[in-house]
C-alpha cells in the first residue's frame, strides 16, 4: 500500500507547488524570475514529455523541435484567425500534436529504433518547410503578435504564462508518473529491454508505442503553444530550432530516464545552468558546457542523476512472466 | 518555364551534386550502416576536416585535395580513438547503448563546433585552387569545374571503398563482423579490433570528403547541423551499409533537389528529399538496396 | 521633475567634489544589451559590439556621462529570438540598467519590442529592419541607414531603369530579412509596371546554385535583384561566375547580405566585380565625417585581438554612432530621463561618425542613407585592397555618390 501513500505525497507536492507558484505571481514584483522560470518550466515539460517515448520505450525522438514548432504555429494560426484565448490555443496544439504523433507512429514505429529517430528528423524538416511557405502565419519572415490584455488575478502576462507553463509541466509529470506505474509503462519498459521477447509474451507493442508517441507528441506541442505569446513573435527558425531536440534529449538522459523525476532534475539542472551561463559567461563556452555535460553524464553516469543519487536504483522490472 | 533543355541541365547538375552527397555520406554508411554506431557527430568531423584543409591551404598553399589526403592519417587515428571510447563506455554495457550513444556523439559534435569557433572564429571560410570558379563548356551548357572535380573524386572514393570492402581480406572481415559478430569471434578473430579499424577508415575518408565540402562551397562552424539530415537520409535510403546503394541514393537525392530547385519552387526542395526518405522508410524500410 | 533635480544635484556634487577623473565614487551609468556572439549572426554581432565598446572607452576617457563612468552590460542571445525576452527582463529588473541598446538584427529584436513599449523604455535599434512598423513604439530609434521601407528596392530599381532595365528577376533567401526585402521589391516593381519574370525563393542551406542560376537565365531578365544571406551570397556569385547570366542583364545584386564582411569579400575576390549591392559605410571620400578616421584607426587595432571582422565597415561605426547619439542626448538634457532623451533624439539632427542622422516618427531614418555601390577592380585573396577607395564605387544616394554605374553586368565584370 506504499503506492497509495506515494500518491498522497505526490498530489500533496503538486498542490503545494502550484499554490507556491500562484503566490509567487501575486507577491514578487521583479519580472525576471518569471521570464527565466518560464523557460525552465518549459524545458521540464519538454524533457518529461520526451522521456515518455524516449526513456520508457527507448525510441529516440529527434523531432522534439517538430512537435514544439507545431505547437507554436497552431497557437499562432488559431490566434490570428479567431483570436482564440490561450487555453484554447494550448488545447488545440495538444490535439494537433497528438494527431501528428499518431501519424508519425503509424508510419515509422514498425521500424527499428534508429529508423524512427531518422524519420523524426525528416519530419521536422518537412514541417518547417511547410511553415516557411505558409504566408498566413508570416512564412519565413516571421510574425509579430500583439498579446491580448492579461486576465485576473495576474497583473502581467508573463506571470500568467509562468503559471500556465507550471500547470503544463505538472500535467506532463502527472501523466508520466501515471504511465510509469501503469500497465502501459510496464509494457513499454518490457519492449525497451527486448522488443522481440515482449512481443512474444503477448505485449501489444505497436499499440503501446503508438499510445506513447501520441501522448508525448501532445505534451510537447502543448508546452510549445504558449511560446508564441511569450515571445510575441514567431519565426520558423526559432520555433523549429534543433536546440529543443538536443536539450530535451540531453536533459532526460542527464537526469535519468528510469523514473519521471529524472527528466525533471535534468531539466532543472541543465535549464538553470543555461539561464545562469547566458547572463554570466555569455560566449561560446555556453555551448561547450552543454556538450561537456552531455558527454560526462552519458559516459560517467549512465543512469543519470537519479542513478548517482540512488546507486542501487533498479529499473522497475517490467513484463514479468 | 518548363523546357527539355532545363530539365536535362537539372539532371546533369543533380548527378554531380548527388555524387558529392555520396562522398560526404559514404563514411557514415560504414560507421552507422555496417557498424551500427549512431554517429551523429559524423558531419561535425566532416566540417572539422574542412577546416583542416582550409588551414593547410591558407598557410602553405597546398591544393585542397592534397591537403585532404594529408589529413586522412590523422582522421584515421581520431576514428580509432572515437570508436574505442564508444565501445568501452557503451557497447560493452549493453542494452540502451544506442540512446546514450546518440547523446554522446551530440555532445562531441557540440564540442567540435565550439573548438572550431574558438580557433577560427565564426566567419565562413573557403579555399582557393585553380579549378574553383571556372566552368567547362559543353554545348549550350556550362558546368562548374569544382563540381566535376567533386564528381570524379567522389566516384573514385566510393569505388575504392566498395572494392576494398568486397575484395580485400580486411574488407571482408568488416562485412562479416557487421553480419555475424559471434561467428567471427568463434573463428578466432577479434571483432572489436576489426570494428575499430573499420571506424578508423570511415573517419579517414572524411579527410577527402571534407576537402570536397570546402571546394564545393564555403564552410562555417555550425554547418554540420545541415548535414545531419542529408547524410543520414542518404545512408538509410541506400539500405544500411550498402556502398553502391549509397551512391545511388545520393544521386537520387541530388537529382530530386536539383529538379525541384530548377523547375518548381526552390523553397520546397528540402521537403521533397525528406518526403522521399519518409516514403522509402514506410514502403521499404530496409532501403533501396538493403542488406 | 523631482528626480531630475536630484540627479542634476548629484552631478554637480560629482563635478565640484571630485573632478572628472575620479568618477569611481559615483555609481556608473549602465547600458544593457544582448548581442549575438554565437550562432548565425555572431560575426556581425561581435563587430557591432566592438564599435560600441570603442565609444564607451572614448566617452569614459572624456570623463563619462554626467560625470559618471559608462559601463556596458552585455549578454549573448545566441542569434535566437527565444533568448532575448529573459535577457532584457534581467537587464531591466535585476541589473537595473539605465539605458537599453537592441541586439544586432531583426529576429532577436522582434520579441523585445512589445516589452519596451509596455514598460515605456527607450530602445536604440541596431540594424533591425521594419521591426517597429506594427508595434508603433515612440521611443525606438534605429541606428541603421535604411530609412523608409521601400527606399531600398526603389534606389536599386532607379539605377536599373536608368540603365535601361525593363523586367526583373527576383532571387531571395527563405529567411526573415530577405523576405521582407522581397516584399518591398515586388511592391515597387508593381507600382512602376516592371514585370517580374522570375521570382524564386530558395531554402536555407542550399548547397548548389548552378541549377537555380540556369533557371534564372532561362527567364531572360535584365534586372536581377538578389536578397541573400552570407553563406548563400558566396554560392550564388560563384555559380553566376561559372554559369554566366547573359549579356542582357543590366544590373545584378541589391540585397546580398554577407558581401559587407571582410572574410566573405576576400574569399570571393574578383567574383565580386560588377555586382551592385547595398552597404552602409565604405572608405570612399564622401563618407568621412568628424571622428570617422580616428574611429577606424582604433577599430583596426582592436579587431585583431578581438578576432572580429578586420574591416568592420558594415556595423561597427553605427554601433559607435548609437553611442554618440546617446551621449549628445544625455549631455544636452542633462539627465537619464528616457522620455527626455527620446524627445531630444526625435527633434534634433545628430552629428555622428557616419554622417548626420535625423529620425522620422517611426524611429527610422527620415531619409535613406543606404548605399548602393558597385564592386570594381577587385583582386583575389587580398583583404587590404578594400581599405582603399574605388573598390566599391557609391552610386546612390546622390549626396554621397562617387561614380556612375557601369552596365551591362558582364561589361562591368571585366
Amino acid at each position: 500500500m506504499t503506492g497509495h501513500r506515494n500518491s498522497i505525497i505526490f498530489w500533496g507536492g503538486v498542490a503545494v507547488f502550484l499554490v507556491a507558484v500562484l503566490t509567487m505571481t501575486q507577491i514578487v514584483r521583479n519580472e525576471y524570475p518569471f521570464f527565466a522560470g518560464y523557460v525552465i518550466l518549459q524545458f521540464i515539460a519538454l524533457a518529461v514529455a520526451w522521456s515518455i517515448l524516449g526513456g520508457y520505450a527507448g525510441y529516440v525522438n529527434f523531432g522534439t523541435n517538430a512537435f514544439f514548432g507545431v505547437g507554436v504555429y497552431t497557437a499562432v494560426a488559431l490566434f490570428k484567425a479567431t483570436g482564440a484565448p490561450l487555453v484554447v490555443q494550448i488545447a488545440a496544439a495538444a490535439v494537433v500534436g497528438m494527431t501528428l504523433g499518431f501519424g508519425v507512429g503509424l508510419l515509422t514505429l514498425r521500424m527499428r529504433g534508429i529508423f524512427f529517430s531518422i524519420a523524426t528528423i525528416a519530419l521536422a524538416i518537412i514541417i518547417e518547410t511547410f511553415v516557411m511557405n505558409w504566408r498566413f502565419v508570416g512564412g519565413a519572415a516571421g510574425i509579430q503578435i500583439q498579446r491580448p490584455p492579461v486576465m485576473a488575478p495576474f497583473d502581467s502576462y508573463v506571470k500568467m504564462l509562468f503559471f500556465v507553463q507550471a500547470i503544463l509541466a505538472v500535467t506532463a509529470i502527472s501523466i508520466a508518473r501515471y504511465i510509469q506505474n501503469s500497465k502501459v509503462g510496464r509494457g513499454l519498459q518490457a519492449l525497451r529491454d527486448d522488443e522481440l521477447a515482449a512481443e512474444c509474451t503477448g505485449v501489444p507493442t505497436l499499440k503501446l508505442k503508438l499510445i506513447a508517441c501520441m501522448i508525448s507528441g501532445a505534451l510537447i506541442s502543448a508546452a510549445g503553444a504558449p511560446a508564441a505569446m511569450y515571445l510575441q513573435y514567431a519565426d520558423p527558425f526559432s520555433a523549429f530550432n534543433l536546440t529543443y531536440s538536443v536539450s530535451a534529449l540531453a536533459m532526460a538522459l542527464i537526469g535519468g530516464t528510469a523514473h519521471w523525476i529524472g527528466p525533471v532534475l535534468g531539466a532543472i539542472l541543465l535549464g538553470s545552468t543555461q539561464q545562469f551561463l547566458a547572463v554570466t559567461i555569455s560566449s561560446e563556452v555556453n555551448v561547450l558546457v552543454l556538450g561537456i555535460m552531455l558527454v560526462l553524464f552519458v559516459v560517467g553516469a549512465p543512469k543519470g542523476i537519479i542513478g548517482l543519487l540512488r546507486p542501487r536504483y533498479r529499473l522497475r522490472a517490467g513484463g514479468k512472466p | 518555364m518548363f523546357s527539355i533543355d532545363l530539365l536535362l541541365g537539372a539532371v546533369v547538375l543533380g548527378v554531380l551534386l548527388g555524387c558529392f552527397y555520396a562522398a560526404v555520406s559514404v563514411g557514415l554508411s560504414v560507421s552507422f550502416g555496417l557498424l551500427d554506431v549512431p554517429h551523429v557527430a559524423h558531419p561535425a568531423f566532416l566540417v572539422l576536416a574542412s577546416y583542416g584543409v582550409y588551414q593547410l591551404n591558407e598557410s602553405y598553399d597546398i591544393d585542397p585535395l592534397l591537403a585532404g589526403l594529408a589529413i586522412t592519417p590523422l582522421f584515421f587515428l581520431f576514428g580509432l580513438l572515437a570508436y574505442r571510447t564508444y565501445h568501452e563506455t557503451f557497447e560493452k554495457r549493453g542494452s540502451d547503448a544506442a540512446v546514450r550513444g546518440i547523446a554522446f556523439f551530440f555532445g562531441i559534435a557540440f564540442i567540435i563546433e565550439v573548438l572550431i569557433i574558438l580557433q577560427f572564429g565564426v566567419d565562413q571560410r573557403s579555399v582557393t585552387a585553380t579549378y574553383i570558379g571556372k566552368s567547362w563548356r559543353f554545348g549550350e551548357m556550362r558546368i562548374p569545374i569544382r563540381q566535376l572535380v567533386a564528381f570524379a573524386v567522389a566516384l573514385t572514393l566510393t569505388a575504392l571503398l566498395a572494392v576494398y570492402l568486397s575484395k580485400t581480406f580486411m574488407g571482408r572481415a568488416i562485412r562479416a563482423v557487421a553480419q555475424d559478430e559471434e561467428a567471427l569471434r568463434l573463428m578466432g578473430a577479434n571483432p572489436v579490433r576489426i570494428k575499430q579499424y573499420a571506424f578508423g577508415i570511415a573517419t579517414a575518408v572524411l579527410g577527402i570528403a571534407g576537402a570536397l565540402l570546402i571546394i564545393v562551397a564555403p564552410v562555417e562552424p555550425t554547418l554540420d547541423r545541415a548535414y545531419i539530415g542529408r547524410t543520414f537520409c542518404v545512408v538509410v535510403m541506400a539500405g544500411l551499409g550498402s556502398i553502391s546503394g549509397t551512391l545511388i541514393a545520393a544521386i537520387i537525392l541530388g537529382v530530386a533537389e536539383s529538379i525541384v530547385l530548377t523547375l518548381f519552387g526552390a523553397s520546397w526542395a528540402p521537403a521533397i528529399s525528406f518526403a522521399m526518405l519518409l516514403g522509402v522508410l514506410a514502403v521499404r524500410p530496409q532501403g533501396l538496396l538493403g542488406r | 521633475m523631482k528626480r531630475r533635480t536630484f540627479l542634476g544635484g548629484a552631478m554637480a556634487v560629482a563635478v565640484v567634489g571630485h573632478g572628472s577623473s575620479a568618477f569611481a565614487q559615483q555609481p556608473p551609468i549602465k547600458i544593457g544589451m544582448s548581442m549575438p556572439q554565437t550562432g548565425g549572426l555572431a560575426g556581425g554581432g561581435k563587430a557591432s559590439l566592438l564599435g560600441i565598446e570603442i565609444w564607451r572607452d572614448d566617452v569614459n576617457a572624456k570623463g563619462g556621462l554626467l560625470g559618471r563612468k559608462v559601463e556596458l552590460v552585455v549578454y549573448d542571445d545566441k542569434s535566437s529570438a527565444s533568448e532575448t525576452p529573459a535577457i532584457y527582463a534581467k537587464l531591466v529588473d535585476v541589473d537595473k540598467v539605465d539605458l537599453l541598446f537592441a541586439p544586432y538584427a531583426t529576429v532577436p529584436t522582434a520579441p523585445i519590442m512589445p516589452f519596451v513599449k509596455q514598460r515605456g523604455l527607450l530602445l536604440m535599434g541596431n540594424f533591425s529592419f521594419q521591426v517597429n512598423s506594427k508595434v508603433g513604439h515612440d521611443m525606438w530609434f534605429n541606428n541603421a541607414p535604411w530609412g523608409p521601407a521601400d527606399s531600398w528596392a526603389a534606389s536599386f530599381l532607379d539605377l536599373a531603369q536608368k540603365a535601361g532595365g525593363k523586367n526583373m528577376a527576383l532571387l531571395t533567401a527563405d529567411q526573415e530579412f530577405a523576405q521582407n526585402l522581397a516584399l518591398t521589391a515586388r511592391d515597387v516593381a508593381k507600382k512602376r509596371n516592371i514585370p517580374v519574370v522570375f521570382d524564386q525563393v530558395y531554402p536555407p542551406n542550399t548547397v548548389e546554385f548552378s541549377s537555380i542560376i540556369r533557371a534564372l537565365n532561362a527567364a531572360k531578365p535584365d534586372i536581377v535583384y538578389v536578397a541573400s544571406y552570407p553563406p548563400d551570397s558566396a554560392g550564388i556569385l560563384r555559380a553566376v561566375n561559372e554559369i554566366g547570366v547573359g549579356d542582357n542583364v543590366k544590373i545584378f545584386g541589391g540585397g546580398m547580405v554577407g558581401l559587407q564582411f571582410a572574410a566573405v569579400m576576400s574569399n570571393l575576390g574578383s567574383l565580386l566585380n560588377g555586382v551592385v549591392n547595398y552597404n552602409t559605410w565604405l572608405p570612399e571620400k564622401s563618407m568621412y565625417f568628424e571622428g570617422t578616421k580616428e574611429f577606424f584607426d582604433k577599430y583596426t587595432k582592436r579587431a585583431i585581438e578581438a578576432k572580429v571582422d578586420p574591416l568592420g565597415y558594415y556595423l561597427a561605426p553605427f554601433g559607435y554612432a548609437m553611442g554618440q547619439m546617446i551621449e549628445a542626448a544625455v549631455n544636452s538634457t542633462k539627465s537619464l530621463d528616457q522620455k527626455g532623451i527620446a524627445k531630444y533624439l526625435r527633434e534634433n539632427e545628430h552629428k555622428t561618425i557616419v554622417g548626420p542622422i535625423a529620425f522620422a516618427a517611426d524611429g527610422e531614418r527620415k531619409e535613406t542613407a543606404t548605399l548602393q555601390a558597385q564592386f570594381r577592380g577587385v583582386k583575389d585573396k587580398d583583404i587590404e585592397q578594400f581599405r582603399s577607395p574605388g573598390k566599391q564605387v557609391i552610386l546612390f544616394p546622390e549626396k554621397l555618390k562617387t561614380g556612375e554605374l557601369i552596365s551591362p553586368f558582364e561589361a562591368a565584370r571585366k
